[in-house]
């Protein structure tokens, strides 16, 4: 019996090659596709990717959106370069086998790069991003998005760009809606043992229970 | 603990606080290897009472079979990473340590993940792309920075064995729980009677969750009980 992960990724392969059977065009293609990791493939809510900080860091809705834009602006920057190096040295080179090496220095020297240019630049950014930016080398969204890209086979930039920014966009969305829902749930009666990360996690399956609302929405 | 959910610490609620803080605790103080061993498994056990990764433990566990392949993966790759981070500590720069560990796990994991593809295929493309996830699972870097970078070998060796089983073993607790709820079958051998109607939701997502919210509970339940 296929696990629900290979039944996600299988049935993407199904929509892409639907896709290309039917000739849509390439900003169909990219609108669809956007809408898909938004939505229907939520990294966090149906992937279980970046769960430390969507436990951590969502308390309040003020710091949840901070650390959403944080993370949604190291995604586009790590996902288009994964790419650009997957596709230019490494599968030019045959040294495929050097994938997960380069992801993950070019996700921290991203990391670091943003950290960097935000300091010198945008100071009271830097200091609104606080101890988010160093985290976000450790989110799993960020490698996972990477790894999702190289493993659904995508093929152009253009979609490789918007993939990443529709992962960071769909990360945000999560995170400030449990955000909100956390907000609230400081007013409930909560049993005493449930309280804190064990109620977290059970909003967040109802949360995903939600979500599944979208599941077929694209075919 | 510098990376995973030490940060976080600051946001979380006392409840968690209070575990974190008394597993940390209990792990600096434990000196011998027993103790080391076992502190892995209940007293400061990565997923229950550290709350670290999680994102694994959500996403392989709707059957047995691919979370003991994904605990024993972790395994390897802590005690890899332990036994290096170990041997090389005396020569470990403060401001590059970080990235050292990081390359160190990321080349363990390749070795892992290359293991998988060629002897057990099947299983490597349901799990898809949650073995290389395993460099940013904060169990890793955070038993290199809190254990190997200031033990020796064997220490090291220890805390990753102990570890790297209680992350095993919860993992297999919460994937039996939901494999038997979801299809009656553990292992992928019947056991519920013939009567039993499966739970579709305990094999997705939701399942994940809620399961392990209501395991993180219970821990609580029995940990506030023996104190």
């Amino acid at each position: 019996m296929p696990t629900p992960v290979a039944a996600g990724v299988n049935s993407w392969f199904l929509n892409k090659f639907e896709l290309e059977r039917l000739e849509m065009d390439t900003l169909q293609t990219l609108l669809l596709g956007f809408i898909g990791i938004v939505l229907v493939n939520n990294l966090v809510l149906t992937k279980f990717l970046g769960i430390c900080p969507f436990l951590g860091v969502s308390g309040r809705l003020d710091m949840a959106f901070g650390m959403g834009l944080a993370v949604t602006f190291v995604v586009t920057l790590a996902g288009t370069l994964t790419w650009i190096i997957d596709h230019v040295f490494l599968i030019g080179t045959s040294l495929e086998v050097m994938r997960y090496l380069c992801f993950i220095l070019v996700i921290a020297g991203a990391v670091q790069l943003v950290e960097m240019y935000l300091r010198k630049f945008f100071p009271a950014l830097y200091e609104s991003f606080g101890i988010f930016l160093p985290l976000i080398t450790t989110n799993c969204a960020i490698l996972g998005l990477c790894l999702f890209v190289n493993l659904w086979g995508i093929d152009n930039l253009l979609e490789a760009v918007v993939l990443s920014v529709g992962a960071g966009i769909g990360f945000t969305l999560a995170i400030c809606i449990m955000a909100g829902i956390r907000e609230n749930l400081e007013l409930a009666d909560v049993p005493e043992c449930l309280q804190g990360a064990p109620i977290t996690l059970i909003t967040a399956g109802v949360l995903t229970l939600a979500f599944m609302g979208f599941a077929g929405m694209i075919r | 603990m510098v990376l995973g959910s030490g940060f976080y610490v600051l946001s979380f609620h006392e409840n968690d606080k209070l575990n974190i803080s008394k597993g940390l605790n209990k792990m600096s103080k434990d000196v011998s290897l027993g103790k080391t061993f076992f502190a892995g498994i209940w007293d400061s056990n990565p997923v229950l009472r550290l709350l670290l990764g999680m994102c694994p433990t959500l996403a392989v566990t709707a059957a047995v079979k691919p979370a003991l392949t994904m605990g024993l993966s972790v395994v390897f790759v802590l005690l890899f990473s332990n036994i290096v981070v170990s041997l090389l500590r005396h020569q470990l720069k403060p401001h590059l340590r970080i990235l050292m560990f990081t390359l160190t796990i990321a080349t363990a994991v390749t070795i892992a993940d290359l293991y998988l593809k060629a002897f057990m295929p099947e299983m490597s493309a349901s799990l898809g792309p949650y073995i290389p996830l395993i460099i940013v699972n904060c169990i890793i870097i955070g038993r290199a920075e809190a254990c190997a970078s200031k033990n020796g070998l064997i220490v090291s060796i220890i805390d990753a064995l102990g570890m790297g089983a209680g992350f095993t073993i919860t993992l297999c607790v919460l994937a039996a729980i939901r494999e038997v709820l979801a299809t009656g079958n553990i292992f992928e051998i019947t056991v519920m009677p013939g009567s039993f109607t499966p739970w579709a939701a305990m094999g997705m997502p939701v399942g994940a969750f809620i399961t392990l919210g209501l395991i993180l509970g219970a821990v609580n339940i029995i940990s506030k009980k023996t104190a």
